[in-house]
């Protein structure tokens, strides 16, 4: 049984057909990564996952049992931990701040104890603390600790966007293009943290990626989506020597040209 | 007899609001900006016809007042958003709310300052006469307030499809960078806008005044327009009147029908359960954010 | 330059960050409380009534400036606090240790009540809701007289607790200490919720409603909550309102009420519990002041001090502006801004606190 299944899943928005019929399931332990071009259905897909839309067909399966009798906000209890395309940080509180919200799934106390802080509550903040110390380490955020969102270049607001989602300690992190807009050297930073969170947590990802580079070197597989249909399964070389996919991305020779050739 | 008289007294009361809303949903939609001193710019539009042309103040004749008035209220709308609004953009809509605020209570101040804060009764042509249908009698200011409200809309309906600068305006409304790129001078449409909202506040504040006395706090009208235009549908012209309609008709029924007490409660509480049930109102135009 | 070096977790979870800004609010304490031996009584009173209005302007904050809920209609709950903490003494004779927290309690779970249909409004939609509250629940003290007096209103009884009588009046002094606890605790419980999961709730719910469902945290359940600890807290302040008045009725918790608490915590500076007390303090102070400058001005014109209606407001209303064009912040966002100039003095650069403009219109929605 897969971790996460999509299972003939579909969505309009009026006329607009944003997925159609996708299928696919990750294991666990892989990495999966979702390509295609822009208008895809790749984001939209997460949304489905994340219970921000529901389908219209279909359903979503995570450790066999389905996720749409669940709400927005009883994913990270299930175990998925995801990240923003466009970063959707808390810009009014500092990175720790942001970080110790992402330990809001193994919060035990509730909030009468939390408003007369009883020692109980003490002695979680100092759990939750070292939790959350754990990621700072992982993704080298020292220097940041302690300061605003509001103020951080665009780089580090990636990575705490990524933190936040471990600090879940999610069974599956689904990554919204994690490399977009960033170096050379922060990409390859991403696909370092990308295979440790393989290999050394065993958290399956599951990724939307225009990067090729991070997608073949990272990836175990690639599902290449266009218009909101699959187009190729496989490895990322298979992927991108498909025809059908080099037609969704750079278009086919037509006639004349194929005569001449 | 009896309802028709509370229909009519309702319509007219509806319009005055229907035209506060009017101007409310014209900033709003033109700036996203949400003006709660619109209440207070009708009663300076009073004010100011009646520092104008009372005899006790400067005695004008009232058809010399009341363009006079118009004008001045544009204006003053004009110089608001140019000096202070603009400082302002960018910024949270509440923050704007504050601020519109806050300018209600300084106006209201200096009408106090200026006129005084005894109720003054505005020497209107209109005021206190009436009018025969056939076995029917109305009051002369209600027939107006409604007749006026209903030119006022034809007129805005072909100034915002047939002309020049009211097609700027909704364009300038709709997406801002665009109407930049077509050579709309997208800030001084904005200050236009407010002009046309001070103007129309001062039509409504002519009409008020004429039906009864007025004194600074009037402008608390300004929240039951508020109201009736969220009742109708915050960002629809169309719907800001239906609004002020209902809540002008809702009034007085309500007294009729419940007892007198209960019938205040009636415009805010069908505000509450619309905001609950239908936020965006009668006439809804809904926007939701992408992720 | 202060380095504030860290050796314990407990560092950052504790009050205060180091010894000497615990030393400082010791320092603040002690004033407050010989505060009565250094003032007459009737300035005793007026402190009393800022901190009334603090513990008012801290319940608002917790709602508008750490959970981002708008809320034009707390008046209403300063009027559910204060009628149910006397009519739960007078009519059901209970003692005032018992009906000052069930009055807050009431107050709070009112709250909860009105914050249930109203978790799906944003922004000024959320305000023109809670305005319509605040003008109903004037209407609806005057239609239920007989529990409430109606217009003619109620008299507050004397405080009593243990045979010890705390009168404004009689006993300012111990009037005054007893405000001062409330205050304290209240302040406590405001730094409890801030340094817990659950102020980090409300601080996700205001700063991205779709990251923080995707972290865990029941948006529409936090909203809630976070509007029954508000309005309770507000409700306790009404309560205190109601004893320091004397006597009260639906035109003391009128709208103008509503919208004089949210102006006054943002002039104070939005966010924080010092922004509470620094507008509680311009609204406590501000007729004074102008009294007293009403005075020298009629003194050195001639002309003799009439009483000027809406004066007030007005200068209320026009600070607020020059604050919102000119300091967004607040008083509190004012000193701050002088306090690190001092701290990184000379490295301070203008733009440090530059507020971040949101241009885009799906930005600025929520």
């Amino acid at each position: 049984m897969s971790l996460l299944e999509i299972d003939n899943v579909t969505l309009r928005f009026g006329g607009v057909v944003a997925v159609n019929q996708v299928s696919f399931s990750v294991e666990e332990g892989e990495v999966f990564a979702l390509v295609g071009p822009n208008g895809a259905g790749k984001s939209t897909i997460f949304n489905l996952i994340s219970r921000i839309y529901d389908p219209v067909e279909g359903d979503i399966r995570f450790d066999g049992q389905s996720l749409l009798s669940r709400q927005a906000h009883e994913i990270a209890a299930a175990g998925i931990a995801r990240t923003f395309q466009n970063i959707e940080l808390f810009e009014q509180a500092t990175v720790l701040q942001n970080l110790l919200v992402g330990r809001h799934r193994h919060r035990r106390s509730n909030f009468v104890s939390e408003l007369l802080f009883t020692p109980f509550v003490r002695s979680e903040e100092r759990r939750h603390r070292a939790e959350v110390e754990k990621v700072i380490d992982f993704l080298d955020l020292q220097p940041y600790r302690d300061k605003y969102i509001a103020g951080l270049p665009y780089g580090v607001r990636k990575v705490v966007e990524m933190g936040r989602a471990l600090a879940i300690e999610p069974r599956l992190l689904l990554l919204d293009e994690p490399a977009s807009g960033l170096s050379v050297e922060e990409t390859q930073d991403v696909a370092f943290w990308i295979e440790d969170i393989k290999k050394q947590m065993g958290i399956t990802v599951l990724m939307v990626e225009h990067d090729m580079h991070l997608v073949s070197s990272v990836s175990d597989r690639v599902l290449a989506l266009a218009d909101g249909q699959t187009l190729a399964l496989g490895t990322a070389e298979e992927v991108q020597n498909d025809p059908k996919v080099i037609e969704a991305y750079i278009g086919v020779a037509d006639e004349h040209e194929r005569a001449v050739a | 007899m009896d309802v028709l008289q509370l229909f009519v007294s309702g319509l007219a009361n509806g319009c005055v609001y229907g035209l506060i809303a009017l101007g409310f949903v014209l900033i709003y939609k033109a700036t996203e900006a949400v003006n709660f001193a619109q209440g207070d710019f009708m009663m300076l539009g009073a004010f100011i016809t009646l520092g104008l042309t009372n005899e006790q103040f400067m005695g004008l004749p009232f058809w010399v007042a009341v363009p006079l008035a118009i004008v001045a209220m544009g204006v003053i709308g004009y110089l608001l958003d140019m000096l202070v609004l603009r400082h302002m953009f960018g910024q949270s809509q509440i923050a704007v709310v504050i601020l519109t605020i806050a300018l209600g209570f300084v106006l209201r101040f200096i009408a106090g300052l200026i006129w005084g804060h005894e109720p003054i009764a505005l020497e209107s042509p209109i005021a206190g006469k009436e009018v025969r249908f056939g076995g029917l009698v109305l009051g002369l200011d209600e027939v107006t307030i409604i007749v006026v409200t209903l030119l006022l809309t034809i007129v805005l309906y072909f100034y915002f499809n047939r002309t020049k600068l009211g097609v700027a305006m909704q364009a300038a409304s709709q997406n801002q960078l665009a109407a930049y790129y077509m050579g709309i001078p997208v800030k001084r449409v904005h200050s236009l806008v407010w002009a046309l909202a001070g103007a129309v506040a001062a039509i409504a504040g002519i009409l008020f005044a004429s039906k009864g006395s007025i004194d600074p706090s009037v402008g608390l009208l300004g929240i039951k327009a508020f109201a009736a235009a969220v009742i109708g549908g915050f960002g629809s012209l169309p719907g800001a009147l239906l609004g002020g309609v209902i809540v002008g008709l809702i009034e007085p029924f309500a007294s009729y029908y419940i007892a007198a007490g209960y019938s205040q409660l009636m415009p805010y509480l069908l505000l509450f359960l619309i905001l609950v049930f239908r936020p965006h109102g009668i006439l809804a135009q809904v926007h939701a954010k992408k992720v | 330059m202060r380095t504030v070096f860290k050796t314990s977790y407990d560092a950052d979870i504790n009050l205060f960050r180091h010894g000497t800004q615990a030393a400082w609010y010791a320092v603040l304490l002690l004033l407050a409380i010989i505060l009565p031996f250094l003032l007459s009584d009737f300035a005793t009173g007026e402190v009393t009534h800022m901190l009334i209005w603090a513990i008012a302007g801290m319940g608002l904050m917790i709602l508008v400036g750490q959970t981002g809920q708008a809320s034009l209609g707390h008046a209403a709950f300063l009027a559910v606090g204060c009628y149910a903490n006397v009519l739960l003494q007078e009519r059901l004779g209970l003692p005032f240790l018992l009906s000052f927290p069930l009055a807050g309690l009431i107050a709070g779970l009112a709250g909860v009540l009105i914050a249930i249909p109203t978790t799906k409004l944003h922004g000024i939609y959320l305000a023109i809701a809670t305005l319509a509250i605040s003008i109903l629940t004037d209407d609806v003290i005057v239609l239920a007289e007989p529990l409430t007096g109606g217009v003619v209103g109620l008299f507050a009884p004397t405080i009593n607790i243990f045979g010890i009588e705390f009168d404004r009046y009689a006993n300012p002094n111990r009037f005054y200490w007893l405000t001062l606890v409330v205050t304290l605790l209240v302040i406590l419980v405001y730094r409890n919720a801030l340094r817990s999961p659950l102020g980090r709730s409300f601080a996700a719910v205001r700063d991205s409603e779709v990251s923080a469902k995707a972290m865990g945290v029941n948006v529409a359940r936090t909203k809630a909550l976070a509007f029954g600890i508000s309005t309770a807290i507000t409700g306790l302040a009404g309560a205190l309102m109601g004893h320091f008045a004397g006597i009260f009725n639906n035109e003391t918790f009128n709208i103008i009420i509503s919208i004089q608490l949210l102006l006054m915590i943002v002039i104070g500076g939005l966010g924080s519990i010092h922004g509470a007390f620094f507008g509680a303090i311009v609204v406590a102070l501000l007729p004074q002041a102008i009294a007293i400058s009403r005075d020298a001005v009629g003194g050195l014109i001639g002309t003799g001090s009439v009483a000027i209606p809406g004066l007030e407001q007005a200068i209320f209303g026009a600070i607020l502006i020059v604050f919102i064009l000119f300091e967004p912040m607040g008083i509190y966002g004012r000193w701050v801004k002088i306090r690190t100039y001092f701290e990184l003095f000379p490295f301070y650069r203008r733009d440090m606190f530059r507020r971040q403009k949101s241009y885009l219109k799906t930005e600025r929605m929520r």
